[in-house]
């Protein structure tokens, strides 16, 4: 099988790091977010634990993710050829791949997802430090901070449902895992769902 | 539950029902802000029977002291100089603390079990022990009352004496009193009290006298004999119709138990997805 490198060995740890980040981070938020889920404050030493600990997970995700966002924007700038594609989701997701728009190295779902994240992430950064106990939120009105929570949790709320997709497609989609974990993948694999980017890094 | 004077209504970040096989007397303090003379015995009283001393601030030039609520500072005096009328000037003062509201937005607010609790007997109070230091409480305060200490990053405020109360006691503020402006007893019976006081003042030309109970909170269990009841803003700001706010409603109602399940649904959709469309594999993958 010969295989295509995908992603650097740089690309990919920033990847992970934002990947541990948002799992922290996630985990951690739900916590807070409803009582169903506070038993997950025993992951992080506790309530008090989880509640020192969560900005400074947000902050770690917020700042790889910058990294990640700056190395992959250019290859997510949405064409029309993108808009065909979305207007085909349903055979996309039956499976019935024949005749869809040519794609370069992502596909407009993995583009809607990027920017996506490109705005939800800043929005939990400033939401996040406004209502940081105890170093930030002392000095913000209250009207500011009822904004700031509803905002967080909006969110992350988002961004949580888009990774689940996200992560969902990686195990849908055979073959994507080890694009993100070994850095390559099959020539058979480029073709068939990145034709465009297939052609452009093998000339074929 | 340890004493039956404490039996819990309502708990922080919990969705059942708490025990509820008794509903013991509701309590309330009545606060007659036209008999304070503005001593401070009653902030005195509160330091010392909760053992809570505030730095010695600097004097700012007016009355209040310490300028605001603390986490060593349950209860303060507001003072406001108010001319309701021309030529007639008024110092109203206003003992400020927390109201017990019936619908508290403290707990409602709250994200760690058992952290904010109210008793039957209508008494909202703070567990440290529990408490994780989110200032989520904050946010849910109409009264701007709860207060995260420097020292431990807990939320601290006015127990009403829940200690007191649950062995029969009056709190510490309506012990001291000299002038019995601050009475404790039964809501309905301070209600029936206030109704006096409120003749008399009327009696008296407070045309507009009225007691301070808000129906935007359900009802409160720290309640004020105002003179000026249509303006309670008059009182350092007591706002005229407190609720909570509909970003922190909006914020601990219903969509956070819909957003839950949404997140549910979307991990229940992938998999179905993935047992009824099937993995999207590239066949030549393995021969290529």
């Amino acid at each position: 099988m010969s295989t295509i490198q995908r992603y650097t060995a740089q690309e990919r740890s920033n990847h992970w790091v934002v990947a541990i980040a948002f799992v922290l981070a996630g985990l951690s938020g739900l916590a807070l977010f409803h009582p169903a889920f506070f038993f997950l404050t025993h992951l992080f030493g506790g309530g008090p634990w989880t509640r020192i600990l969560h900005p400074f997970l947000g902050a770690v995700l917020f700042l790889s993710f910058m990294g990640m966002a700056a190395r992959f924007w250019r290859y997510n700038r949405i064409t029309p050829a993108d808009r065909q594609w979305m207007a085909r989701i349903k055979d996309v997701l039956c499976n019935r791949d024949q005749g869809l728009p040519e794609v370069g190295k992502y596909n407009a779902g993995q583009k809607y997802l990027f920017w996506l994240l490109v705005v939800c992430i800043p929005v939990l950064l400033v939401s996040g430090i406004v209502i940081w106990q105890p170093w930030f939120a002392p000095y913000f009105p209250v009207g500011l901070l009822r904004i700031a929570v509803v905002l967080h949790a909006l969110a992350a709320w988002i961004v949580i449902l888009a990774i689940i997709v996200h992560v969902y497609a990686a195990i849908w989609v055979k073959g994507s895992i080890r694009a993100m974990l070994r850095g390559t993948v099959s020539e058979a694999w480029a073709r068939h769902h990145h034709r465009a980017w297939y052609r452009d890094v093998t000339g074929k | 539950m340890a004493l039956q004077s404490l039996d819990i209504k309502a708990r922080s970040a919990t969705t059942t029902q708490p025990p509820a096989a008794r509903d013991p007397l509701h309590v309330a303090k009545l606060i007659d802000i036209s008999k304070c003379i503005g001593c401070k015995a009653c902030q005195v009283a509160c330091m010392e029977w909760n053992d809570l001393r505030d730095e010695v601030g600097t004097n700012a030039g007016i009355y209040d002291n310490p300028r605001d609520l603390t986490d060593q500072s349950w209860t303060v005096m507001r003072y406001s100089e108010v001319e309701v009328q021309q030529g007639r000037l008024e110092w109203l003062i206003r003992k400020d603390g927390c109201m017990h509201c019936e619908d508290p937005g403290c707990l409602k607010a709250c994200p760690a079990p058992g952290a904010i609790v109210q008793y039957v007997n209508g008494i909202v109070d703070f567990h440290e022990e529990h408490c994780i230091g989110c200032g989520y409480c904050i946010t849910g305060c109409p009264f701007n009352v709860p207060r995260i200490s420097k020292k431990d990053s807990k939320a601290y405020k006015c127990t009403l004496c829940s200690d007191r109360v649950a062995v029969g006691r009056e709190p510490a503020c309506v012990k001291t009193c000299p002038t019995g402006a601050i009475v404790f007893g039964s809501k309905r019976d301070m209600i029936e009290h206030a109704e006096g006081r409120i003749a008399d003042l009327k009696a008296r030309g407070y045309a507009n006298a009225g007691l301070y109970n808000p129906e935007g909170v359900g009802g409160t269990h720290v309640m004020y004999v105002l003179q000026h009841a249509d303006q309670p803003e008059l009182y350092a700001g007591l706002p005229k119709d407190p609720h909570i706010s509909p970003l922190v409603g909006l914020w601990k109602g219903i969509t956070k138990p819909l957003m839950s399940l949404g997140i549910g649904l979307a991990v229940f959709a992938g998999f179905f997805h993935y047992v009824t469309a099937g993995p999207k594999e590239v066949e030549d993958e393995k021969v290529d």
